[in-house]
């Protein structure tokens, strides 16, 4: 949330240019019908609620206002879940080895999520990612406390986000995690109002609803408060800090 | 040492050592008036009244009265009169350091985001430090060194330490090492600034005064492009270390205690202000180990007021004119620990987490297969003195395989070439040998993150070879890093001791965790 909460009041610093709309590159979001569960699929279902602007809309000139207008929009994941515990750190999420692969580049992106979280120890003992499998059946990732601690390595939400980890939920984050989650946009790193991990289990049906800070356990029953994301949010959507930056006129459209 | 330091450090803040101006004083002077008592200075320093800027009353209705040093570097870097935790600023960057691991993806962000032929903000502000994967024939790793070359070629990049022969590190001049050690040694390191990193330890620059913090490759990338970013200024812890330092405990010792007392995530989000006459006593190196490990707490930084150690320290190594600040007498603190440091007593941690905290003697039955001395947080030229101290003390061999991976290659030629107090003249890697230890390595990030299956004193194999026929017992293994996570140092089942360099040579000594006294007293 820290990444975009001034995004407003310094935009005046940048140059602001014309708008040029881009498709995240990396997210799948096809409308889907909401609900309609199925059990291997990552689901998401994108509805806009913006009456006047699409979510892709510039945010106006925040030189002249220090308010941007915020569109406000709901987004929904619909997934199984897969469960993790305490000080999930990256190393566990990603294993040094793997790091010679480089996130910017297609292939090694794509490689580097079929690795994501095989650094868990054998106590784990359901696999997050089938082998020779490049993504995993759970979209939604459960943790405890201080998810993501350790190495800064920005290849950690990129490998979750290459595995077509959609959120994260957690009690709570360590900080660089956190920032790179957002920057990249790869995982909306979304933190729960109690412990959950306790509660769920891995392969339950959830739904996370990031416009209610809700999550509903299907398999369970139960229901749950998230604490809200915030600005984060709409930079998340946009596919990381660059693209928000560019539909927001905070810098110009990249060359084509 | 304890005893001259307090003296040394409240003097110095009116050192005008590098021409700092009034600037610097008018930020100083709440800090005179707090040390005053204890000042001797010859110097007739002006008093004049602070600057006082209109602040926002807190929401408490409270009016505030003055800054930390965090809050005042972020400010000054931002061009603000004053910022208060919880503020978003954007922050000029004064250095921003890659490396070999997250540099190519870095570079990758910043051509795609701001063209093929975009020209970095600054190319005497970045600095590119290959360091973690490099004596290994891993091809890939390999490749990420060679797109680091020819970016900073491309770039005309003033501070590239490149390495083109693995088969030989020495035949590499410009070829330094673990980056955040040669970050300091290189000069890069100056109080006041701010300095980013693609690495969690960047904390360690804290040592010097300045506002350090790591960062992933998309925000390293908006850097490169713009000299900027946006931060969120954090609240201040503030640790008060007291009393002498008893000759058995280390730099590493105290960071562990404050990591097991607060746990791994109780700094999440803040900054950690280390001060105090334990600290004001430490060195340079001592005060890098302190401020390496705040992220192992979830800190974003670590901070230690710059004072005459600091001014001898960057003597010779950098010719950038600096601004120290300090935190004002009026500033506020989320909390303040105090510690008294004479009571203490050498510490480990226990795998999988920095924060397990237990007294190296408690743990005197735990067996270990191994010891690893290096990284940027037990491989400094301090630490190997201090491994080669109890080696010395003992005159025995050690009874496990003893690791010793230098930081960076002037570690590496001062082990070769220091003489270590007391020994008659023996350098560290005489008496290293003497011990039987393996010949220090080619200096490196090395073991410390597992790395590529072919590095140096990986751990490999989940078991110890000679411990399978007894039963099968884990890998275990003394080091001197930072991080004790599941496979850490490679195979996830290894267990991981976190220790003091004396701890790690007391441990190889006897071939269990041991306390350095054992060898020291």
């Amino acid at each position: 949330m820290a990444a975009s909460t001034a995004l407003s009041s310094s935009i005046t610093t940048f140059k602001s240019s014309s708008f040029q709309p881009r498709a995240s590159s990396i997210k799948p979001l096809p409308s889907i019908k909401f609900p309609s569960i199925s059990s291997n699929n990552p689901l998401i279902s994108h509805s806009v609620s913006a009456p006047k602007n699409s979510t892709v809309a510039p945010l106006r000139s925040a030189a002249a206002s220090t308010t941007p207008e915020t569109t406000k929009t709901a987004t929904t994941f619909h997934g199984l879940c897969y469960v993790l515990g305490d000080n999930i750190d990256t190393d566990q999420i990603i294993p040094a080895e793997y790091l010679t692969l480089v996130p910017s580049n297609p292939d090694e992106y794509k490689k580097l999520g079929s690795y994501a979280l095989c650094g868990l120890p054998s106590s784990y003992q359901t696999r997050f990612i089938e082998p020779g499998e490049f993504t995993s059946k759970y979209s939604i990732v459960i943790g405890g406390d201080n998810f993501g601690c350790g190495s800064s390595r920005e290849h950690a939400p990129v490998a979750l986000g290459a595995a077509g980890v959609l959120a994260v939920v957690a009690e709570s984050y360590a900080r660089i995690f956190f920032r790179n989650s957002v920057s990249t946009g790869e995982v909306y790193p979304l933190e729960s109002e109690k412990r959950i991990c306790e509660e769920c289990k891995t392969g339950d049906v959830l739904t996370v609803e990031i416009g209610e800070s809700r999550l509903i356990n299907h398999t369970t029953g139960k229901e749950y408060k998230l604490k809200p994301i915030g600005d984060a949010g709409p930079v998340i959507e946009a596919g990381g800090i660059f693209a928000y930056a560019r539909k927001a006129g905070m810098i110009s459209a990249r060359e084509a | 040492m304890a005893a001259s330091s307090a003296i040394a450090s409240s003097s110095t803040a009116f050192i005008n050592k590098k021409d700092v101006g009034l600037s610097a004083f008018s930020s100083q002077s709440s800090f005179s008036v707090q040390t005053a008592r204890k000042r001797i200075s010859k110097k007739i320093v002006s008093v004049m009244t602070p600057q006082q800027t209109e602040r926002k009353p807190a929401t408490t209705g409270s009016v505030k009265t003055g800054m930390t040093m965090t809050e005042k570097i972020l400010a000054k870097a931002s061009d603000k009169p004053d910022v208060s935790p919880g503020d978003n600023v954007w922050v000029n960057v004064d250095v921003l350091m890659t490396h070999d691991v997250c540099g190519p993806g870095s570079i990758g962000i910043f051509k795609k985001e701001f063209g093929q032929n975009a020209k970095v903000w600054d190319r005497e502000k970045l600095v590119i430090i290959p360091d973690h994967y490099i004596f290994t024939t891993d091809e890939r790793a390999n490749r990420n060194v060679d797109i680091l070359r020819d970016f900073c070629n491309e770039q005309n990049i003033k501070y590239f330490y490149d390495i083109k022969d693995l088969g030989n590190f020495r035949a590499n001049p410009d070829y330094k090492g673990v980056c955040h050690v040669a970050l300091a040694q290189e000069g890069h390191c100056r109080p006041g600034e701010v300095l980013l990193g693609t690495d969690s330890h960047t904390c360690t620059a804290g040592a010097f005064g300045q506002f350090a913090t790591g960062i992933g490759n998309t925000d390293a990338g908006f850097v490169l492009g713009t000299g900027k970013i946006l931060l969120k200024v954090p609240p201040t812890l503030r640790f008060v270390m007291d009393g002498e330092m008893p000759d058995y405990l280390l730099a590493k010792d105290l960071i562990l205690q404050i990591i097991g007392e607060i746990s791994v995530a109780g700094a999440t989000y803040k900054a950690m202000e280390f001060v105090g006459t334990t600290v004001e006593s430490l060195t340079m190196e001592e005060r890098m180990t302190l401020c390496n490990m705040v992220v192992e707490a979830g800190g974003k930084n670590g901070v230690i007021p710059a004072d005459k150690t600091t001014y001898d320290y960057l003597e010779g190594r950098t010719s950038v004119p600096y601004e120290p600040v300090y935190s004002d007498e009026g500033a506020r603190y989320l909390k303040e620990y105090r510690f008294d440091v004479s009571k203490l007593e050498p510490l480990v941690a226990k795998p999988h987490s920095p924060d397990n905290r237990a007294l190296a003697r408690e743990c005197k039955d735990v067996k270990i297969d191994r010891v690893y001395i290096g990284s940027c947080t037990g491989g400094k030229t301090e630490d190997f003195m201090a491994a080669a101290k109890v080696f010395l003390a003992s005159g025995k061999k050690v009874k496990v395989p003893t690791f010793l991976v230098p930081a960076t290659q002037k570690v590496w030629m001062d082990v070769y070439s220091l003489p270590v107090p007391g020994s008659g003249g023996k350098t560290c890697s005489q008496i290293f040998e003497e011990a039987g230890c393996d010949t220090p390595a080619s200096p490196s990030c090395g073991a410390c993150l597992g790395g590529p299956k072919d590095t140096y004193a990986r751990m490999n194999e989940a078991q110890a070879s000679y411990f399978i026929m007894l039963g099968g017992c884990w890998q275990v293994c003394v080091s001197t890093t930072n991080r004790n996570f599941p496979g850490r140092m490679g195979h996830k089942e290894g267990q991981i001791y976190l220790a003091s360099p004396y701890t790690a040579a007391a441990s190889a000594l006897t071939g269990y965790v041991t306390d350095p006294r054992e060898f020291l007293q």
